[in-house]
């Protein structure tokens, strides 16, 4: 964890988490009011900063302060002033605000110290958290622009080619291309004009790590955007990047802006003779864009439809020029293998997945946030060492990696080696590094159900298989949903994912029924209860469950009473109340807003549960 | 004059090519929406069809055909929002103003959307009006956020 020089002559250096998670939880306040109290007590040797996404989102808003890494969570704006009046005033920790280990109790006053963090391996988010990311002299101080400066100086494009060769780098945007072999196939392109773009077209829904990466340290994958333009003997590198990441885009212009003002964007980088210029693109919206072909369509103005490879664009890209597209953690990953060596980074992870891996680990897990372990791990460590097993101590069900590409890894495969071949094996893939982990509550029939509605409306349209195949997939997940599946349905959903994945030219349609194939696979019994007995096991399927309330538990207490938002449920004080299940709506508010002192409200499927037909009074 | 505003916008972009989906997205920003007239006018500067103007934002999710409401309210429904009953707070919602997501309501206060990921799952589920993001978010919660915003209906 790099600490600071250019700062380090402060006292105390304060970085406040305003990555996206945490603003959302009121960071931002917390800055302002830090800020204001420092300067109001004219508190001297004190930097307030901030940083890009911390990680550990489930426990933000996050406060860090150096020296120690003492790490503050779930901070509100009301603690601002004991940070200052103990902490940085009387260099007294605010003890309350440590982190507390779940299950033993214990509190860790250093971010170094809990299991989240120690257990992971951070190569790609190494800054992250840890420096100011609207400040060029941050990354600066941490060794910022070395590598560039080492590649312009010492090496020729092809020892730059070699080196990321013999690291074993793989594309993390998710199909896992050596990323050497791509730039030295682009390299050897014929041609003077040639492009570098940066894939930063997040779509999987679920997935945040591009996002957090770009927010958090923007310079970082810059750096590595430069050193493959300069191996590959592009000059023009563009960043395509979702219109709805507001703040990644901000980050990114001050990021170019300072830059320039650096020297290292424009002409004669460094004084080397070598030229770069970089665009941003926002994307507008198009998860097929994530395909490169279909990237490189939506930049030169189009309809974002992929088309056939060969030939691939490394060859013939955007204008037809060799191009070549990275993923945002692929381009951060490289600075750091040109500055500690091929053999380092080949030295991580297992004999085929070299290096890490970044997951943004969310669902039904007690740690959410964004993770790096090294290749290989397993899952069960992710999930229960870093992730702190499921929320709420409920059973691990499902993780489902690759989004609406991936698949549903069931307990059994808890043992399971992360890295791209087991998960391929698997039935799913390594995808960009969305990992969401479901319990017992999720049902799998109803997730792959979702996973269709997202790929169907976003399919191009261009190849029938995927066009329609996915429509007629979706509407037999939503009739098993409802209730009205048929013997057989599974068997032909079977057939129509295969149909989809063999006959479609792009990711989207090889990959979309992947969250089918998987659930099916692993959870068959699942659906056939759906079809068969017309039960959701998981309680989750609308049209297959109902709420009941429990007339020897109900204590008239007129709470669901005054929550139901249809006035479906009938009662009064001291009366046991009932639901008219031909209102109802399902949605759950009554079993949420009975007190767990009671729990008479009880959800249901595959029965039925003999109550009153009108409200009687409670017998004593 | 919106064709003052487009005139500007247009000049940005002389010369460059394939420039025409920043030109919507600026237009956008500016007009709120893409009239016909706008997307005609687009389609001069651009030296395209009409037909192939609107062929490129209607592919896109961003770009919208109609005026949309004062507030606009993003439901979230990523995957973590999803098995954590985003779902349900769309349902909720949509009840509550008495449009479906891509609707705009009948008195111009509220549009209505889903999205996919926000991108603080740790928050789940969560809803966004204009930028206020409302995170773990309860039905009950619902009506008191959409009444913050003035009386719906």
């Amino acid at each position: 964890m790099g600490k600071i020089n250019r700062t380090s002559k402060k006292r105390y250096i304060v970085h406040v988490c305003l990555g996206t998670g945490c603003i959302s939880g009121g960071s931002l306040n917390i800055y302002k009011s830090l800020k204001q109290q420092v300067d109001s007590l004219k508190i001297k040797n004190v930097l307030i900063n901030f940083t890009g996404c911390h990680g550990f989102c489930q426990r933000g808003p996050i406060v860090d302060i150096e020296p120690g890494g003492i790490f503050y969570s779930e901070v509100k704006e009301e603690d601002v002033t004991d940070i200052v009046q103990q902490h940085l005033k009387k260099g007294k920790f605010v003890d309350r605000l440590f982190y507390r280990h779940p299950s033993t109790g214990e509190t860790i006053p250093c971010s170094r110290d809990i299991p989240f963090y120690s257990r992971q391996q951070r190569i790609i988010l190494r800054n992250c958290g840890h420096i100011n990311p609207e400040n060029i002299g941050d990354y600066l101080a941490v060794g910022g622009y070395e590598s560039l400066k080492k590649v312009l100086t010492e090496m020729t494009p092809e020892q730059v080619i070699s080196e990321i060769s013999s690291s074993g780098l793989r594309g993390r945007g998710g199909a896992g291309f050596l990323t050497g072999l791509k730039w030295d196939l682009c390299h050897r392109s014929p041609g003077n004009e040639k492009y570098i773009i940066c894939n930063a077209d997040e779509g999987d829904p679920g997935a945040f790590m591009d996002r957090s990466i770009l927010e958090a340290d923007p310079h970082s994958v810059l750096e590595g955007m430069l050193i493959g333009a300069y191996a590959i003997g592009a000059n023009q590198g563009y960043i395509y990047c979702r219109a709805e990441y507001p703040l990644a885009l901000e980050r990114l212009r001050i990021a170019l802006r300072q830059m320039e003002e650096h020297g290292f964007l424009g002409n004669d980088i460094l004084g080397s003779g070598f030229n770069f210029h970089i665009k941003i693109k926002e994307g507008a919206g198009a998860f097929v864009c994530g395909e490169e072909t279909a990237l490189i369509a939506s930049i030169e103005g189009k309809r974002g439809m992929p088309r056939t490879r060969p030939p691939f664009p490394a060859i013939s890209g955007l204008w037809g020029k060799p191009t070549i597209i990275n993923n945002v953690k692929t381009l951060a990953s490289v600075p750091v293998i040109i500055a500690k060596g091929s053999n380092w980074y080949s030295g991580i992870g297992t004999e085929k997945s070299k290096g890490t891996v970044v997951f943004a680990l969310t669902g039904k897990i007690a740690n959410s946030g964004l993770v790096e372990v090294p290749m290989g791990i397993e899952l069960r460590e992710l999930i229960y060492e870093i992730g702190g097993g499921i929320s709420g101590g409920r059973k691990f069900k499902a993780a489902q990696t690759g989004g609406p590409s991936g698949g549903c890894l069931p307990a059994s495969m808890l043992n399971l080696p992360i890295d791209y071949e087991s998960l391929a094996d698997a039935g799913s893939i390594m995808g960009s590094g969305g990992m969401i982990v479901m319990d017992e509550d999720t049902c799998v029939v109803d997730i792959a159900r979702y996973f269709l509605i997202f790929t169907q409306a976003e399919s191009c349209g261009k190849c029938v298989p995927c066009r329609v195949g996915t429509r007629q997939m979706l509407i037999i997940l939503e009739r098993i949903t409802k209730g009205d599946g048929v013997p057989g349905d599974v068997e032909l959903l079977e057939r129509l994912a295969n149909t989809v994945k063999l006959g479609s030219l792009c990711g989207l349609g090889q990959t979309a029924p992947n969250p089918v194939l998987t659930t099916i696979r692993y959870f068959r019994s699942e659906y056939e209860e759906h079809i068969n007995n017309k039960r959701c096991p998981a309680l989750v399927c609308k049209e297959l469950i109902s709420f009941y309330i429990l007339p020897e538990k109900c204590k008239g207490c007129r709470i669901c009473f005054k929550n139901c938002p249809v006035g479906a449920i009938s009662g009064g004080k001291k009366l046991i109340h009932v639901i008219n299940h031909e209102r109802c709506i399902k949605c759950g508010t009554c079993f949420d807003v009975c007190p767990k002192r009671f729990s008479a409200v009880v959800k249901v499927s595959g029965k039925q549960i003999k109550v009153p037909e009108k409200p009687i009074p409670i017998s004593k | 004059m919106f064709i003052t505003k487009l005139v500007e916008i247009f000049n940005e972009y002389k010369g460059e090519k394939g420039a025409v989906i920043p030109i919507l997205q600026k237009v956008q920003d500016k007009l709120g929406y893409l009239s016909q007239e706008v997307i005609s006018e687009i389609a001069k500067f651009s030296r395209m069809s009409e037909t192939e103007v609107f062929g490129v934002a209607s592919f896109y999710a961003q770009f919208r055909f109609t005026r949309c409401g004062d507030h606009v309210i993003r439901v979230c429904l990523g995957t973590a929002c999803h098995v954590s009953g985003g779902e349900r707070i769309l349902d909720e919602v949509t009840r509550e103003l008495g449009v479906s997501p891509g609707e705009t309501t009948e008195d111009y206060k509220f549009s209505l959307e889903r999205v996919a990921c926000l991108g603080c799952c740790a928050l789940a589920p969560v809803m966004v009006v204009d930028k206020t993001v409302y995170t773990k978010m309860k039905l009950p919660k619902v009506r008191g956020v959409l009444q913050t915003y003035g009386e719906n209906k």
